[in-house]
């Protein structure tokens, strides 16, 4: 036996045998802190703790006070846990939510060095120095000190538990889904509206947050049509999940309303087990658009606010209910109940049916109705009416209640409990969630739903509607409506029969007179004194509140704070609660694990990849890849013997420039253009004339954006008569396109022209070098005449290829060199890489990656997107001769305001290191050579720099202030991050072959 | 502002042995009066900036703030808190510069802590391409005289190891650092100026819903407001996601387009995160409250609306960023999601400058980043209501700037609000 099996605890003292509705007769065990401890399936490990007689479960977030069990479900502020360990280890928990499975480890949180002692609690006896917002008045001297000192020290303290360490190891899913209605909430009111609605043939989804429908027809000792509410409730699941187009979702919790119906919520699939079952995800997103909705969430109980009322011990009077009628637990031996209003009452046969004392029923009325009475007195309990308890006693575990009767007597009773009520709250917050407002209803004094977000209904307590029958009855009406409205025929909603119950409540916000600190907010550890504190400093609006004071802002949202608050606000700016301010909720309803919302997109599968035609031949090359947007694309291919990817990269220039070099170049855009008005579009589009280029042939072309920004160059091919190929960069592709289509869409609908993407169709390889033709000449079929009288620079055709395949050929260069472009359809395109490359072994020839291709057209001065970076202009770029006059393009209005016609602005140049050895990098800045070194005196910068293996030195393309101007001129290349400064002579642009002699062959 | 007034610890103690009692608003309550000075619409960081120093640095008097909900209620409430003066465009940087020097002195300006707390600002990189461009930014910054540093993946692993550095999509080059960058408390920069503002005489005046400008010849003469007519001889607008709207109220149509941005914090946890890490290959970026809490956010919605809510394809956009950076973030919960309106120019950039309409000042296009430039904005807003001409540093900032071609466009995005 391990040493951990000997603190095993006497188990379970306080199960009540016979009592609950979980499976007692199998036995699990989980640990807490360290102490193992038995439970059943279907706790949750609240109830499990609860039945150990762990009362002790967290501590506060600012003074570190002992905290207990609050509430049975996700309002829970108090009982918060670290769940599982090392890299699904889950902070900030809350152990009401957390259904027990065996081997579950939880551990209490933000709290050293132990549960028990925490040393930070000493924080409460400075309690009133630390009152709301004490922060924004001190830590201001001397300003240094906040990083170094103030900061670290609060740092330390803040958060509440530990985030995993390690990468979540579990997956998540996503998931859309239509439906005619969606049931939000499984308790009575939803249960009925599901039914309903199944019953005129809607195809409806029902989630529910718990593992179970039933909500509080599984507390509460009530009968629905003559059964056991439970009895009824596991009846009416079976029921549906028996139906066809019924869908039951359970431990799924519905967190957020968006625009167009669409309802975010997200299931819990095997957060009950110690690890996902293998293919099975953690938990699923679901986007469900739903053409109806109603909306049965149910309320949330208020706590009573008055003096130590955090002590362990102290729970809501709905929870204690839970604890005793579902799970068979009893949470203390001898009760006190306070509240003040009728629902609370039933708790007093609850807990005596559990064989527990009720010391006393405190009731802040004075009186009460008959029927109420009449239950008091068959109970047999000192029923204290007008009274309120004003303080508790103990230390890390309630011991008694001070109560003060009507008649001012201060009585103490010792108590293990107390079960309050201040009466319900309807959860609301799905309502609010696109900025409707409440309402405020006096007869059950809470906000109600007001405007409601499009095709949502409320029905039962989440429209304040209290009492069971009412929420039957709600449900089944509004469950019929919506199927109808969804289309479905109307049917006739069904009647329930239940006990009557009476629900009559008279608030009371605050318990006059206390001793102590009196929490409103449990977690926060915001109390009474703070809100007051809050008034008086003008944060009366309910939002400064929150703000100010922290309150509503921790992880159950304010679900149990929040009109307290406001209420206790109201009184003391003496105006009404909806005066005040009303509460509306940001979602989610409850908080959602960012990896469900991350879904599969993370480590490699953050973004899809796209894979070149040739990416399988390259990778067997052992090419080195880089990103280019979501491409990968080939750097280099290094060879045996290469010291570094320089030499690699030397090589494949080197032999590009003196023999031939293949390109995959398939990731440039393409797009096909086609119709009787493509000439004027493509007219209209470029900044050049394309009217009198002739079919069988391709020109350069440059587009501006409307503001007369150089947005993309390419080439387009005129393959017929009405019908071109225009070709993007690799970057712009999508840009280009979402352009294009644009102006034919908006601009000039009547022009009879059509696009289409076809980037992915093609395969496409560039052969560059003196050798290239010869290359060419041995793929090409023979009948097709490659010379260079029959297809000169810049020609364009269909062509065959390795014995007749199909493929278009088109003679252009980017390197500078006689080069060629074939294209084939994609299929092709790895065993035609592998035909070029065999096809190329006698010219020793290479492949060559977006490295030398880089060198390459940075020395012959082609533009990148580095220097088409969205802010240079034609002229700017050195392309200005290229824009006609003779026609309008899109950019030409605005190109030619005076901002973009200073001739000041920097423009496009050449720049050499004046000592060879010295590197120029891009993103240095350009300054006159001997200027001090400030930004008053940049000039411009550099925009792409390679070392240049034919030249022997760095070559750099660069903006420049007045740069053609200055050719010859000597310029500061000023890199302060990288260290460096150097000098460079202003040169032109094309470093390599100016006249175009290798070009045209 | 006399000593009683002073925030200090020794006020704390004080108040504290007096139960607290003693405290007072930290700005007064007040009705509007007939007319003002200078009336500033919007009470959000700009409008409460704006206001306070107006009174302090410009010496003026009689001004007001008038607010249509409660103050801090748009923006300066709604922002993922960052500071920081890492641009790139001659136009930009001695403005945000400027910016951050009165945050770094703000608390003992205004005496009041807004937990200026500057722990880096690191903007990731993840190709060649992108570290040119951080090389350039960061030089344009040192160059400016402020502090830039670019870091190599090792660098940034010693200083952010919790990344992802082994299994990314895109994995980490590097980054660009402006170590006194960090993040602000945002409601206290509201409160904050509120209260240094009122201590001068300005008006802060709340639920008081501007309804119409009233001009005469083209010269704005006041406003009609939820609570009644306030005359000004002055009126400067800065009221963000709604610029738009209440230029409309004068016949203006401004060069900018509202979208929703939203912004996320997840549940308190230790802190793990020292300063803030901005994602390269998407649409994420992350820093840690003192609370403990995660605040983070990413692209703006992409179209236009007035609604403060987000949806759930950005939302979700978002947290796949946040995975791919930081995988160990898939059991930290969201807690919160909320939209702001932000006032997207048509370059990025904003606009602080005279409007058409004589005594009626514009300061808006503020795009997804007023609130680093609060202080700034505050500050050569007024000096332009003050002086009748653009402060030093704002000079770009004009309304005309789209017709001349003068635009600043930090991305090179052109014309698209939607894409800045």
């Amino acid at each position: 036996m391990s040493e951990r099996d000997a603190s095993k605890e006497a188990s379970q003292s306080f199960r009540v045998p016979g009592m609950g509705s979980i499976d007692t007769t199998r036995t699990i065990t989980f640990t807490f802190d360290g102490r193992i401890y038995e439970g059943h399936p279907g706790d949750t490990l609240a109830s499990a703790l609860l039945a150990n007689g762990v009362r002790l479960v967290g501590r506060s977030f600012k003074y570190h006070r002992p905290r207990g069990i609050l509430s049975a479900g996700s309002e829970e502020p108090n009982a918060l846990v670290e769940l599982r360990t090392g890299n699904r280890r889950e902070p900030n928990t809350k152990a009401t939510t957390v259904e027990l499975y065996d081997g579950l480890e939880a551990s209490s949180q933000n709290r050293w060095p132990s549960l028990a002692f925490d040393v930070l609690s000493i924080n409460q006896l400075a309690g009133s120095v630390l009152s709301a917002g004490f922060y924004y008045k001190t830590f201001m001297w001397p300003a240094a000190f906040w990083e170094k000192l103030y900061e670290p020290v609060i740092r330390r303290a803040a958060g509440l538990g530990r985030a995993a360490s390690e990468a979540d190891p579990d997956s998540y899913d996503k998931v859309t889904a239509h439906c005619d209605v969606l049931v939000i909430g499984g308790g009575p009111a939803g249960l009925a509206a599901a039914l309903s609605a199944a019953s005129a043939g809607a195809r409806v989804i029902i989630a529910d947050e718990n593992p179970e429908l039933g909500g509080r027809c599984l507390a509460e000792k009530r009968t629905i049509d003559e059964m056991p509410s439970a009895v009824w409730a596991k009846h009416a699941q079976e029921k549906l999940r028996s139906t066809n187009e019924v869908r039951v979702l359970t431990r799924t919790t519905v967190f957020g309303v968006y625009d167009g119906r669409t309802y975010g919520a997200l299931e819990r699939v095997s957060d009950h087990l110690p690890v996902p079952p293998q293919h099975q995800p953690r938990q699923r997103l679901w986007r469900i658009i739903a053409k109806r909705v109603v909306l049965a969430s149910g309320a949330t109980e208020r706590p009573m606010v008055f003096g130590e009322n955090d002590r362990p011990g102290v729970m809501l009077a709905g929870a204690v209910r839970t604890y005793i009628n579902r799970f068979g637990v009893v949470p203390g031996r001898h009760a006190a109940v306070f509240a003040n209003n009728d629902d609370a009452i039933t708790t007093i046969a609850d807990i005596q049916r559990a064989g527990a004392e009720v010391v006393a029923y405190v009731d802040s009325r004075k009186e009460l109705s008959p029927a109420v009475l009449a239950v008091l007195s068959e109970a047999g309990v000192d029923a204290i009416l007008g009274g309120h308890v004003e303080s508790t006693t103990g230390t890390r575990h309630i011991t008694g209640a001070t109560v003060r009767t009507a008649d001012g007597e201060i009585r103490n009773l010792p108590c293990d409990l107390i079960a309050m009520s201040g009466g319900w709250n309807p959860n609301l917050q799905l309502a609010t969630h696109l900025n409707a407002r409440p309402h405020w209803n006096e007869t059950i004094a809470a906000f109600v739903p007001s405007a409601l977000p499009p095709g949502m209904a409320v029905a039962g307590a989440a429209n304040g509607l209290l009492t069971l029958a009412e929420a039957l009855a709600s449900g089944a009406q509004l469950g019929i409506e919506a199927a109808h409205e969804a289309g479905r025929p109307a049917v006739e909603a069904r009647s329930y029969s239940t006990t009557p119950e009476a629900s009559s409540i008279a608030p009371l916000w605050r318990v006059p007179e206390t001793k102590g600190k009196a929490f409103v907010d449990f977690q926060h550890d915001v109390t009474t004194d703070d809100v007051v504190l809050a008034h008086r400093e003008g944060f009366a609006a309910v939002e400064h509140l929150k703000r100010y004071t922290t309150l509503g802002m921790g992880t159950d949202q304010g679900k149990t704070s929040n009109v307290n608050a406001l209420a206790i606000m109201a009184a003391l700016t003496e105006s009404t609660i909806p005066a005040v301010g009303t509460t509306t909720a940001r979602p989610p309803y409850t908080p959602v694990a960012i990896g469900a919302l991350g879904g599969a997109h993370r480590g490699r599968d953050f973004k899809p990849e796209r894979l070149p035609p040739s990416y399988k031949w390259a990778r067997e090359q052992g090419a080195v890849f880089t990103q280019a947007g979501l491409w990968l694309r080939p750097q280099y291919f290094p060879r045996p013997g290469e010291r570094d990817w320089q030499e690699t990269v030397f090589r494949e220039v080197d032999t590009t420039r003196n023999a031939v070099g293949i390109c995959d170049v398939s990731t440039l855009g393409k797009i096909d253009v086609q119709g009787r008005d493509a000439i004027k579009f493509l007219e209209s589009i470029y900044i050049n004339n394309w009217g009198s280029l002739a079919v069988g042939r391709a020109r350069y072309g440059v587009m501006l954006r409307e503001d007369g920004m150089v947005l993309d160059d390419g080439t387009t091919a005129r393959l017929g008569e009405h019908h071109f190929l225009m070709t993007t960069t690799t970057g712009n592709a999508a840009k280009v396109l979402q352009h294009l289509e644009f102006c034919r869409q908006c601009l000039w609908p009547d022009l009879d022209v059509q696009l289409a993407p076809v980037t992915d169709q093609w395969a496409q390889f560039s052969m560059a070098g003196p050798k290239s033709r010869d290359l060419l000449r041995k793929i090409v079929d023979s009948e097709f005449d490659i010379s260079d009288a029959a297809f000169p620079y810049m020609a364009a055709g269909e062509v065959a290829i390795c014995g007749g395949l199909k493929a278009r050929l088109f003679r252009l260069s980017f390197s500078g060199e006689r080069a060629y472009e074939i294209a084939v359809p994609s299929r092709y395109g790895d065993a035609l890489i592998r035909r070029l490359m065999t096809a190329t072994e006698e010219f020793d020839g290479t492949a060559y990656g977006t490295e030398a291709m880089g060198v390459m057209r940075i020395e012959k001065g082609h533009l990148g997107a580095a220097e088409m970076n969205g802010t240079t202009t034609a002229y700017d770029l050195g392309l200005g001769r290229m824009m006609s006059d003779r026609k309008d393009f899109i950019g030409r209005t605005l190109g030619s305001r005076s901002g973009l016609m200073d001739p000041d602005r920097p423009r496009l140049v050449g720049l050499r290191p004046i000592n060879p050895k010295h590197k120029i990098s891009a993103g240095a800045h350009l300054l006159p050579q001997k200027a001090h070194r400030t930004a008053a005196n940049d000039e411009g910068h550099v925009t792409s720099a390679a070392f240049s293996p034919i030249l022997g030195h760095t070559i750099a393309l660069g903006l420049l202030k007045r740069g053609p101007e200055r050719v010859g001129e000597i310029v500061g290349v000023c890199d302060p991050v990288r260290g460096r400064d150097i000098l460079a002579k202003v040169v032109s642009p094309e470093f390599f072959d100016p006249s175009g002699e290798k070009l045209r062959g | 502002m006399t000593t009683n007034d002073r925030y200090s610890i020794f006020s704390i103690l004080r108040q504290a042995w007096r139960g607290n009692t003693g405290w007072k608003p930290v700005w007064r309550d007040v009705a509007p009066k007939p007319a003002y000075d200078v009336v500033i619409v919007g009470g959000g960081g700009h409008g409460l900036a704006t206001a306070y120093y107006l009174a302090s640095q410009y010496g003026r008097r009689r001004i007001a703030v008038v607010e249509k909900g409660w103050i801090g209620s748009g923006n300066v409430g709604r922002n993922t808190t960052i500071i920081r003066s890492n641009y790139l465009l001659p136009g930009n940087v001695p403005f945000y510069e400027l910016s951050m020097k009165l945050w770094e002195g703000l608390e003992q300006d205004i005496n009041y802590n807004a937990m200026v707390s500057q722990r880096g600002v690191l903007n990731l990189y993840h190709s060649d391409a992108q570290r040119d461009a951080y090389a350039r930014r960061g030089n344009a910054m040192r160059l400016h005289g402020v502090d830039a540093e670019l870091l190599d993946a090792a660098k940034v692993r010693r200083l952010v190891p919790f990344l992802d550095f082994e299994n990314a999509r895109f994995p980490i080059r590097g980054g660009l650092l402006q170590r006194r960058g960090g993040t602000v408390r945002h409601d206290a920069v509201a409160w904050g100026y509120a209260r240094a503002a009122d201590r001068l005489g300005v008006d802060i005046i709340q639920n008081c819903e501007v309804i119409g400008i009233r001009v005469d010849g083209g010269r704005a003469m006041g406003l009609d407001t939820s609570r009644g007519y306030i005359g000004a001889r002055q009126i400067g607008v800065s009221v963000a996601g709604s610029s738009s709207r209440v230029a409309a109220m004068a016949g203006l149509r401004l060069p900018i387009e509202s979208h929703v941005l939203q912004a996320f914090v997840s549940e308190a946890v230790k802190p793990f995160v020292g300063g803030v890490v901005t994602f390269g290959a998407g649409h994420f970026y992350i820093s840690q409250s003192d609370k403990g809490g995660l605040v983070f956010g990413g692209d703006i919605d992409g179209y236009n609306s007035y609604a403060q809510r987000g949806n759930l394809p950005v939302m979700e956009d978002v947290c796949e960023g946040g995975m791919a950076l930081m995988p160990r973030l898939g059991r930290v919960r969201m807690l919160r999601q909320w939209g702001g309106l932000v006032d997207m120019s048509m370059d990025g950039s904003p606009i602080i400058d005279r409007t058409p309409v004589e005594g009626l000042y514009l300061n808006a296009g503020w795009c997804y980043g007023g609130f680093k430039a609060t202080p700034a904005a505050g500050l050569c807003f007024a000096h332009l209501l003050s002086c009748d001409e653009p402060h030093d540093v704002a000079r770009g900032y004009r309304l005309d700037r789209f017709a001349t071609g003068h635009a600043i466009d930090e991305k090179g995005m052109g014309p698209y609000p939607n894409l800045h």
